[in-house]
């Protein structure tokens, strides 16, 4: 694979299941790449349980760090009704990698509103021939390496099957994010290499 | 060095790399990072101040004694220390003096929208707006040599997207810290009539100074970027805003403004000369346009776009383009309706149960700053009030003066321990000399929440989670009037409890405050200890549903009707226990 890459990612989940860290990774692998990447995050109060979303824009020139309406090469969804909020962002031959975990938000506990059920079927006819959509269970493949934490990992795992950059390169992304924690690297990596298998075309 | 760095941690490598002293700050979305970062520099004396006045008048000091020195803060942050700002302008600097002040366009993490430019205006105090993380280290790096050079603190504006955007910074190394030596120079330094009326004058010249060396090299003393293309459209912006502008209009000309304050005529009119069509692109106020337009130069700007929020390329694009904007891939039509998310505490949260006690006394609450904020969404809407800092304690004294002591007996303030001390102690300092009868609530989770977990006065430990003394709230509160029996310590998780002993006082005809104790579920000492979690009795349960009514993000109702608790994200706290009238809940052993 070349390592050649101009793309606008979206990741979207729930506050505390690890977008920022897969944002700072991705940062790292442009950086390592020597491309123009900008990663954009949102901190304070809606981190907490809140809907959170982080942009990654990699090129060789970015200006600016917001992924808007239509522009997003890639959703990576950590959760599915995230999909359906964020997936407005998705670009006409986009693709969009969606965490088959649910979880239920407040007006769902308090019985004003169901979960949704057959998202992923409603987002496949919304797509059409427009974008991909590509769900896995991420959750219980990070599940398998003994914690739900790696979730953030196994879907970039996913997402290197359709992003330019080749395997040592991700490897070594991994282990310069994780750097301040050694002991969690080989899990990451182990995390890393199912999401990949996961998430083939 | 290539390396990738937040807006805030650029701001801090280039405050490092300038030699600087000495930072004091108080957290604060989005600018908490800054100070976080410079405080992995173990060379530079770095702290958390109680409040931002505290913290911009350490800054000061050390400036004026001749170290250089800075003090971080949000927007709302700079009305704090708005008082020290306007008067170090008259006094200058010995050691650079910067202030860092990040706005947030959007509210994505504030109570207000203010555009801290007009601090700049107001104060004239230099401003430097950079838009991105490279930007952020060498704008910061210079505001220091600027600060010396002409003898004025300056103020550095960050937005949410530059302060917390990642991007490629090329590291230099750092200069080494000098301190300057201090001469005593009354006239300077002691603001009082006959000193400040010659230094109103100083400061005068001082911008006029600043212009005049900008119009003679606009990109070396102003930082200003000119950018001509096709000269049929010209835009001046400044910080966040070039970006969008540079996505959306690649080939316009572009004024980008690194020194927003003052502003050169000079060179606006020089640009404005190059273009057919003049348009200031600029989030919030009309901060740029309304000086541009006073120079009598024609221009567009608020008529086109919006004082609300944040910019995007679509918004340009579509005001100044006829380009087709981009649609989504997916069909709205055939996506289901889905339920919003709002933020929520965090299982095992201590503001819960005292939120619960409030809203079954159906008491008034006047609420603050912080993750408690949160108690005015459902499901426990307890909230009445949000202002600022430290409001909580000075509008419970409102409503007793307004209703001579009645409504005392039904309202409570509700504050966090972090919030108190910015800003609350001196409220209740005022209760108590003014005769009021208020009942404050202290939620003292032993940390700054909100922001990220930052320590403050009360938790024992400094910014590099050093030892330091702790401020004990009970002798605190003591210390300003308020009567021994009058101060109660009650554990959240007992909400049940915690409703009787506020009960009691309400009654009270004095100043009354409960201390509501118990570290955050999400700090070492409130965390509980991993595969231990409350348990269900399934014999026991009679399904009623008290337990989910506490909106707990570990415990939900299964397909049965009995409750479900997540092992994952149980704190063990007890909560739902406590709430659970036929004992089918179970804390574990610890």
């Amino acid at each position: 694979m070349s390592n050649e890459i101009n793309a606008s990612i979206v990741l979207a989940g729930v506050g505390g299941q690890g977008t920022l860290i897969a944002g700072k990774l991705l940062g790292i692998l442009a950086m390592n790449l020597g491309l123009d990447v900008k990663v954009s995050e949102v901190h304070g109060m809606s981190q907490r349980g809140g809907s959170v979303v982080t942009y990654v824009k990699i090129a060789p020139e970015v200006h600016s760090p917001i992924i808007e309406e239509g522009t997003a090469d890639f959703v990576l969804s950590f959760e599915e009704v995230e999909s359906v909020r964020w997936g407005k962002l998705l670009k006409k031959g986009g693709t969009m990698i969606v965490n088959t975990q649910q979880i239920k938000s407040l007006p769902v506990l308090m019985g004003q509103m169901k979960y949704p059920e057959g998202i992923i079927e409603a987002l496949k006819d919304a797509a059409g021939d427009d974008a991909k959509i590509v769900p896995i269970d991420a959750t219980g493949l990070s599940l398998e390496t003994g914690t739900t934490k790696a979730t953030n990992i196994v879907m970039l795992g996913a997402l290197s099957n359709y992003l330019g950059a080749d395997d040592e390169q991700w490897r070594k992304a991994v282990e310069e994010a994780f750097a301040s924690k050694p002991k969690t690297i080989p899990g990451n990596l182990s995390a890393f290499e199912k999401g990949r298998t996961a998430g083939q075309a | 060095m290539k390396k990738i760095m937040l807006g805030n941690e650029a701001v801090a490598r280039g405050a490092y790399e300038a030699g600087i002293k000495f930072v004091s700050s108080y957290p604060g979305t989005p600018s908490t990072e800054i100070t976080e970062e410079i405080a992995k520099y173990p060379e530079v004396a770095c702290e958390w101040a109680p409040n931002e006045k505290c913290g911009a008048e350490a800054a000061i000091g050390c400036s004026v004694r001749g170290g250089r020195a800075m003090t971080c803060m949000k927007h709302v942050g700079m009305n704090v220390c708005a008082d020290p700002l306007f008067t170090a302008s008259y006094t200058g600097v010995n050691g650079g003096l910067v202030f860092c002040v990040a706005d947030d366009p959007g509210m994505h993490s504030s109570q207000n929208e203010q555009d801290s430019r007009n601090y700049a205006r107001a104060s004239k105090v230099p401003m430097l707006e950079p838009s991105d993380s490279e930007e952020c280290r060498v704008f910061t790096k210079y505001a220091f040599e600027f600060s010396e050079k002409y003898d004025t603190p300056v103020i550095i504006r960050l937005h949410t997207r530059v302060s917390h955007s990642r991007s490629v910074v090329e590291t230099e190394e750092p200069q080494p810290i000098t301190i300057k030596d201090y001469e005593k120079n009354p006239p300077k330094y002691v603001m009082m009539p006959a000193y400040a009326i010659g230094k109103h004058v100083v400061v005068e010249d001082r911008t006029s100074k600043i212009i005049s060396d900008v119009e003679a090299d606009p990109e070396g003393v102003g930082l200003h970027k000119i950018e001509i293309r096709d000269t049929k459209l010209g835009i001046i912006t400044d910080g966040a805003a070039y970006q969008y502008v540079r996505d959306a209009l690649p080939n316009a000309s572009v004024l980008k403004l690194g020194l927003v304050w003052p502003l050169s005529e000079k060179v606006i009119k020089d640009f404005a000369s190059k273009v057919d069509r003049l348009v200031i692109v600029e989030e919030l106020d009309p901060f740029l346009e309304t000086e541009i337009k006073a120079m009598g130069v024609k221009c567009e700007g608020k008529d086109l776009f919006t004082l609300q929020g944040e910019y995007s390329i679509r918004l340009l694009k579509e005001k100044l383009t006829d380009e087709e904007l981009p649609v989504a891939a997916l069909d709205p039509a055939k996506l289901p309706e889905i339920p919003g998310r709002p933020p929520v505490l965090c299982a095992g949260c201590p503001h819960k149960g005292l939120f619960l006690a409030l809203k079954r006394l159906k008491v008034n609450v006047t609420g603050d700053i912080g993750c408690y904020t949160l108690g005015a969404l459902p499901p426990m809407q307890a909230v009445d009030t949000v202002v600022c800092m430290g409001a909580s304690v000075g509008m419970a004294h409102g409503f007793d003066k307004a209703t001579d002591h009645e409504d005392s007996k039904k309202t409570v303030g509700v504050i966090g321990d972090s919030t108190f001390l910015h800003s609350g102690i001196t409220n209740l300092m005022n209760a108590v000399y003014n005769g009021s009868c208020i009942t404050l609530i202290i939620l003292d989770n032993s940390i700054t929440g909100m922001t990220g977990h930052q320590q403050n006065p009360c938790t024992g430990k400094n910014i590099r989670l050093e030892a330091a003394p702790a401020v004990s709230l009970e002798k605190l509160c003591e210390s300003v009037g308020v009567v021994p029996e009058a101060i109660r310590v009650v554990d959240p998780v007992d909400t049940f409890g915690c409703e009787q002993v506020i009960k009691e006082e309400l009654a009270r005809d004095v100043v009354s405050v409960v201390i509501a104790r118990r570290p955050c579920a999400l700090i070492p000492t409130g965390r509980a200890k991993k595969g231990i979690e409350a348990s269900v009795d399934y014999d026991k349960c009679k399904k009623c549903g008290a337990c989910a009514r506490i909106m707990c993000p570990a415990l939900t109702i299964d397909e049965s009707g009995f409750p479900s608790i997540d092992p994952e994200s149980c704190n063990n706290c007890g909560l739902c226990v406590n709430m659970c009238k036929f004992g089918a809940l179970e804390k574990a052993e610890e």
